[in-house]
């Protein structure tokens, strides 16, 4: 939701900056203020993961990358990422198929449940995995039993990682469909394609943009989740160690420059992140602009 | 290839969409499915083109039951009032989807299918725009391609929803005469909906007129403007003056006029209404010899085109006449705003009143 609101400002920001020019030493004052801020709180911590990892020169750092724990931590999230981005992404194009295009008895509920991962705590969605799972949980005992080994084990940390993750994908593709309404598909039905036909040559397209902008939001949070997958990780080094649980391991630890490697592994995440983010968000800008560029031109 | 819905009926939720309507439309007919919006006509055509399907009734094409027979196996063609062109595709693409998507045994080769989707676009005057894309275009121009692509597949019956509801009216009527010609050049069952009365009046072979899920009267276009079946047709289709009065014996008496009411000869007395268009409203400057005329006086008058339309209000009641008159006959009369005219209606038709 936050990045349609995001993208309606971007819209109206050239005829805004015309109606509402300020004096310059207000918009120095707001851009300074802005600045100010952005560099306190988010480029020098950046600055500094950086130089804490390479504080002690660049071999120390890439040595951190051969301790097998650390491998293994890293092994382990692409793990994580690699079950929960799939599973989510089936999981998120199909709920929001179902809620933009059909109507079914339930499904404000479903929406609501879409959300829930984002509305509760991540410690809570991994205790409640706990509670499911763990030893004195429900299924504890029958699963001890079949000697199936969930919390404290890499079958836990995908499955909170797959918890926590969920909404991305549909989050992002629900008002997206449903703007876009039904009409092309029935228009591809009454053409006679089917619904594999449908789905590839006429709404996928319609939503690749999308459909690729939540992935990446979600492969973001997928190898960066801390809290959920803290509950259920039970901390074994080398075994159900992710990057951020390690992290900390290592930071507690007094092993600064192994531990802000790995962080700064996570922070190079997040930034091409980000600047794939920008990429899709620039791309979808651009196809707009010049879509309506081009229909004004054909419209007179 | 024919089409026959019988005793269809539709509800969505708590709303009856169609209640129990039966249609039969003639192979190679143009037909206007025509009402106010609400009226069920656009259901109505989404169930024959098989993209909803009725809670009750059967739908028939050329004497063979399709009622349960998905869109996509009913060989229909549909074009939607937003047009529905895929916009990732360009016009070439969206023309030979329908082609391309068929099964690898009954599916033209790559030459055919572009032979064909050219001839197509040259049909609707587009084949210069192929590569471009549907945002390139203007409203009249989807709306062409979007026929264009329907036409692809060679349907069996063309339906149209709306077709040129969001164009502007220029383009409207250039489209729609062009439709009327496109159907004679290629003859296939055609049905469309509309909330315009003029474009059916103007387009279709037969218009249907449809009111709260019910059809109200079946006709040329010539009979329903000129017959109207029911008191909402008449007031649907053009404006029209009521004029409230008693019937006996097939005379009809509105205030001290008295008129013959040949349809209901045999009808007790009892209180009834009189419609008669704006045109059939005779005006004259002095009393005619049998005095058979209603007393009113002339509160505005309005030049349009080559029309002069008038209001007048009643002397014997508080009802308000509207009369329209050529240019030519206005200019014999003369009559000013406030000064006194006799009224006398032609081709007046009576219903009884609902008790």
């Amino acid at each position: 939701m936050f990045d349609v609101l995001a993208f309606e400002a971007r819209a109206g920001q050239a005829s805004l900056a015309r109606a509402t020019t300020e004096p310059a030493i207000v918009r120095i004052v707001l851009i300074g203020t802005t600045l100010t801020f952005l560099g306190l709180f988010l480029f020098v911590p950046l600055i500094a993961v950086f130089a804490h990892a390479l504080a002690k020169g660049i071999g120390a750092y890439w040595e951190s990358f051969r301790e097998p724990d650390a491998l293994a931590a890293i092994r382990l999230t692409f793990l994580a990422a690699a079950v929960a981005v799939p599973l989510n992404l089936i999981f998120g194009v199909a709920a929001a198929w179902a809620v933009a295009k059909f109507d079914f008895f339930g499904k404000s509920v479903l929406i609501t449940l879409i959300d829930l991962p984002f509305a509760v705590s991540p410690v809570v969605s991994g205790l409640i995995y706990v509670l499911v799972f763990g030893l004195q949980g429900w299924l504890g005992s029958w699963l001890a039993a079949h000697d199936v080994k969930i919390i404290f084990a890499v079958p836990g940390i995908v499955l909170a990682t797959i918890f926590v993750t969920f909404p991305f994908v549909a989050r992002e593709l629900i008002p997206l469909m449903q703007t876009q309404g039904t009409e092309e598909e029935e228009a591809a039905c009454v053409l006679g394609a089917n619904g594999w036909q449908t789905f590839f040559q006429v709404t996928l397209p319609n939503i690749k943009w999308g459909l690729l902008y939540g992935v990446i939001l979600l492969n973001a949070r997928a190898m960066g989740e801390f809290g959920a997958v803290s509950v259920v990780s039970g901390h074994v080094r080398g075994l159900t160690n992710t990057i951020p649980l390690h992290v900390e391991i290592l930071y507690n630890e007094y092993r600064s420059v192994t531990a802000f490697a790995l962080a700064s592994l996570l922070a190079l995440l997040g930034l091409i992140t980000l600047a794939a983010k920008s990429f899709i968000e620039w791309k979808t800008e651009r196809q707009l602009a010049a879509s309506e560029s081009v229909s004004e031109k054909g419209a007179t | 290839m024919s089409i026959e819905v019988r005793e269809i009926t539709k509800i969505f939720g708590d709303f009856t969409a169609l209640k129990r309507v039966s249609l039969e439309v003639p192979t190679g007919d143009l037909v206007a499915l025509l009402g106010p919006s609400g009226s069920g006509k656009t259901t109505l055509l989404r169930i024959i083109s098989g993209l909803e399907f009725p809670d009750n009734g059967t739908v028939v094409f050329q004497g063979e039951d399709t009622t349960n027979r998905s869109a996509r196996d009913r060989q229909v063609g549909f074009v939607f009032q937003h047009y529905a062109l895929f916009r990732h595709m360009t016009i070439f693409e969206n023309v030979a989807f329908g082609l391309r998507v068929r099964p690898r045994n009954v599916r033209p080769s790559k030459s055919e299918i572009r032979d064909k989707v050219m001839e197509l676009l040259k049909l609707v005057h587009l084949d210069w725009l192929a590569d471009r894309y549907p945002v390139q275009l203007s409203g009249g121009q989807r709306q062409r391609v979007a026929l264009a692509r329907a036409l692809a597949v060679e349907p069996k019956v063309l339906l149209l929803d709306e077709p040129f509801g969001s164009l502007d009216a220029q383009v409207r009527k250039e489209l729609r005469r062009w439709l009327r010609r496109l159907h004679d050049e290629l003859r296939i069952t055609s049905v469309f909906v509309t909330h315009d009365q003029e474009e059916a009046l103007e387009v279709a072979d037969r218009v249907v007129v449809m009111n709260e899920g019910r059809i109200e009267q079946v006709g040329t276009p010539e009979e329903v403007y000129d017959m109207p079946a029911s008191p909402f047709v008449y007031h649907f289709l053009g404006s029209v003056n009521l004029f409230h009065g008693r019937v006996h014996a097939g005379r009809v008496q509105i205030g001290e006029l008295e008129l013959d009411a040949p349809d209901h000869v045999g009808t007790q007395e009892g209180p009834a209404v009189a419609y008669v268009r704006p045109h059939d409203v005779e005006l004259a400057r002095v009393k005619t010899d049998n005095g058979a005329s209603i007393e009113a006086i002339v509160r505005d008058v309005h030049p349009v085109g080559a029309l002069v339309r008038l209001e007048l209000d009643r002397l014997d009641s508080d009802g308000v006449i509207e009369a329209e008159l050529t240019r030519e006959r206005y200019n014999q009369l003369k009559l000013l705003e406030g000064e006194r005219a006799f009224v006398k209606p032609r081709n007046l038709r009576v219903f009884l009143k609902d008790l």
